[in-house]
């Protein structure tokens, strides 16, 4: 009768959000549904030339993505906060940093992980080579987690703030043009033929180093918020 | 008119003359000193002693606004205090690795979630807090509660008091000595569910564990003896 | 056993900054003026025409200052704040919040002088080089901090919060200015370079250090009269303000 196994607390609350967000379909395909809205929208307003359309794919498509995982964000921590869980999560004796790592999981199995898999098909419309999709769902793939990080913390910090969803938005994009840039890059690399290893070593070392060293971060913003 | 001094809850005489001997009655498990609370830039209260033995059930009172919750929330280590501290067992409470299995703190959300079911609502907090969340235990957890009938339900579905009967279930299974922070327990429950809540209560006392709780209505057991600390006496100028 | 111990360190800190911020004031802007006099003259006046860039390159006299000052009113933001969230002192996350919206007024100053620098080279008013275009996320930076404690009413976690924020934008911002080149030079993108500037003759360096150090002045007595008001703000209840106020009010 002892406080549980870190893995168990891990376990239990990423199968609890994802059991949740299953029985919400709709609301979490939103961020998703957003994502095609508005990489449908760039052509339009750009025109359809096919030359100008390839050239800008790769930067499109990585900020509609960045855009759609901040979406979602901001209500991470808030249903938790609202109903009291949060509280009880807080005094399970379990590690906060496990706790939010969870979340961060949670949200990129939900969010991140459909955009990975959606965001070629987009590519598609877009006149990408097949080795330029290729190297985006990759970049993605290793971005997104990034994304779902450094939100999970702008969520703690706005924590039952009445404006959270922008504030969220306006804190963490700053810091999330890195991964845009080597994400980005690479597919553009690629596509002019040129190697895209060190913009993916460097995405990588990005993620390592973000999943370090964010989630205790996020551990302090919860405790900070609820205190 | 304020009032600054210290307040010492005096040593209570024990609930039950049955209780074990093996309790020192003397040694509190939680002892807090010189809490303050603060609320934007002022002061809630200060300097408010608080002993918790075995055997013991303190009621919270105050109007509304005064700081019960907040105070509650201090003793289980949520919150960090203005001044003062709060010791498990000689230890401050928030580093005690003990906590998660000597304090039960059953805050006034139940901490329920709407999409799940009461079977799983119920097992999610057993689980996090380590307790026993198998099948078995849930279900007999349920049935004191009767509320086995609506294991299937949505939590959305149910009504306030049905929610709380659910989020009290997870008291069924303490068997330890452990200490109960419940606030405003009583709340949304109808006749039939304060007097399941009494016995719950008295069992646990009789057991040696101890119980701080907050609540506006007298519908405490006289049984129960409860020893009142009001934190009218306490508000800060 | 001693007795409960009070966490925030409620000594003579902010009674004793505001008495020596009051005294240092006068010095500070009569210094800034000063320096800034000097500075401005030998920078717009004495030094020499440059051979490349003719007389548009003066304003890198305004533009280097305050992109240094922008950056370093954000470190000192960040450890100010840092300092307040650890060690629970109220005057250092007091200073903090004076340094932002000043950090935030260098960088604009900064964004506004480098694009009129380039547009006589580039023709535009805007240009992506590297260096501007980490000095607007660095703007982007402030913009989020002072969002992030504005919103939050209760002051010690907003104040809490915002150190986490800025501590984790002060580590960032390596990486943002290295991937920032990085893409600049992948995109091979208009540089106003500071290496094509003219070779700094010995007046045009006076000219450059004595406007850093007026901007260094101006920036501590700006930053001192707004921390002023936020300690009276927020020790509006202590004893020597309201002995401050009664002095004030007598004597008006």
């Amino acid at each position: 009768m002892s406080s549980p196994a870190s893995p168990s607390l891990f376990a239990a609350l990423f199968v609890r959000d994802l059991r949740l967000a299953l029985r919400r379909r709709t609301e979490a395909l939103l961020p998703i549904g957003f994502f095609v809205v508005a990489v449908a929208l760039f052509p339009l307003g750009v025109g359809p030339e096919p030359q100008t359309l390839r050239q800008i794919a790769p930067g499109v498509i990585w900020v509609c993505a960045l855009l759609a995982a901040m979406l979602s964000v901001s209500q991470l921590y808030a249903s938790d906060f609202a109903d009291g869980t949060l509280e009880q999560l807080l005094l399970t004796g379990g590690s906060t940093t496990l706790i939010a790592a969870a979340r961060a999981a949670a949200h990129w199995a939900l969010t991140g992980l459909p955009l990975v898999v959606a965001a070629p098909l987009f590519g598609l419309l877009f006149d990408l080579s097949g080795a330029a999709l290729r190297v985006l769902a990759l970049t993605l793939l290793l971005g997104t987690p990034v994304l779902s990080l450094l939100g999970s913390l702008g969520a703690a910090l706005t924590l039952g703030l009445r404006s959270a969803g922008v504030l969220v938005i306006l804190i963490v994009l700053p810091l999330a043009i890195p991964a845009l840039i080597f994400g980005s890059g690479a597919v553009a690399a690629v596509d002019a033929g040129l190697s895209a290893s060190a913009h993916l070593s460097l995405l990588g070392a990005l993620l390592i180093v973000t999943a370090l060293g964010v989630p205790p971060a996020t551990a302090a913003a919860l405790r900070i918020s609820t205190e | 008119m304020t009032n600054h001094s210290i307040r010492t809850v005096l040593s209570a005489v024990p609930i039950s003359p049955s209780i074990d001997s093996t309790f020192h009655v003397s040694e509190p498990h939680l002892a807090a000193r010189g809490l303050a609370c603060r609320r934007g830039t002022r002061l809630l209260f200060e300097n408010v002693d608080l002993a918790l033995r075995p055997g013991e059930l303190v009621w919270l009172r105050g109007r509304n606004g005064r700081g019960k919750t907040s105070l509650l929330r201090l003793v289980a280590g949520i919150a960090t205090p203005e001044a003062g501290e709060v010791l498990l067992d000689g230890t401050p409470i928030a580093a005690n690795g003990e906590r998660s299995r000597r304090v039960v703190y059953l805050g006034h959300q139940h901490a329920l979630k709407d999409d799940l079911t009461s079977a799983e609502a119920l097992e999610f907090l057993l689980r996090i807090h380590g307790r026993r969340s198998d099948r078995a235990s849930v279900d007999t957890a349920l049935e004191h509660w009767d509320m086995l009938g609506q294991r299937n339900t949505w939590v959305r579905r149910l009504s306030q008091g049905q929610r709380r009967r659910v989020a009290l279930a997870r008291l069924v299974g303490e068997h330890e000595a452990s200490l109960w922070l419940l606030d405003e327990p009583f709340d949304a429950l109808d006749a039939d569910g304060v007097q399941r809540l009494n016995t719950l209560l008295l069992q646990h006392l009789q057991r040696g564990g101890a119980v701080l709780l907050t609540g506006h209505q007298a519908t405490l057991a006289p049984t129960l003896r409860a020893r009142e600390l009001d934190l009218d006496d306490c508000a800060a100028a | 056993m001693s007795g409960p111990r009070l966490r925030f360190f409620t000594f003579a800190a902010p009674p004793r900054f505001y008495s020596l911020s009051g005294s240092l004031l006068p010095w500070l802007w009569a210094a800034a003026a000063l320096l800034a006099a000097v500075g401005l003259y030998i920078g717009f006046f004495v030094a020499p025409t440059d051979a490349q860039q003719g007389e548009s390159y003066r304003i890198i006299f305004i533009h280097v200052p305050a992109a240094w000052m922008s950056m370093v009113v954000y470190l000192a933001m960040a450890a100010w704040a840092a300092i307040g969230w650890i060690f629970n002192a109220r005057m250092a996350s007091m200073l903090a919040r004076a340094l932002a919206p000043s950090g935030m007024v260098f960088t604009l100053i900064a964004l506004a002088t480098g694009s009129f620098w380039g547009k006589p080279a580039w023709g535009t008013w805007w240009v992506w080089d590297a260096r501007l275009t980490s000095e607007l996320i660095l703007l982007f930076l402030y913009v989020g901090y002072i969002a992030l404690v504005e919103a939050i009413d209760d002051v010690r976690r907003a104040d809490h919060a915002g150190a986490l924020l800025a501590i984790v934008g002060a580590v960032n911002v390596p990486v943002i200015y290295f991937s920032v080149r990085w893409w600049n030079t992948l995109h091979q993108g208009a540089t106003i370079t500071m290496s094509a500037a003219p070779k700094m003759q010995s007046t045009m360096l006076v000219a450059m250090l004595l406007l850093t150090f007026a901007f260094w002045a101006y920036a501590f007595a700006i930053v001192f009269v707004r921390a002023r008001a936020i300690v009276l703000e927020r020790e509006q209840d202590a004893e020597w303000v309201r002995g401050l106020a009664l002095a004030a009010r007598k004597s008006s």
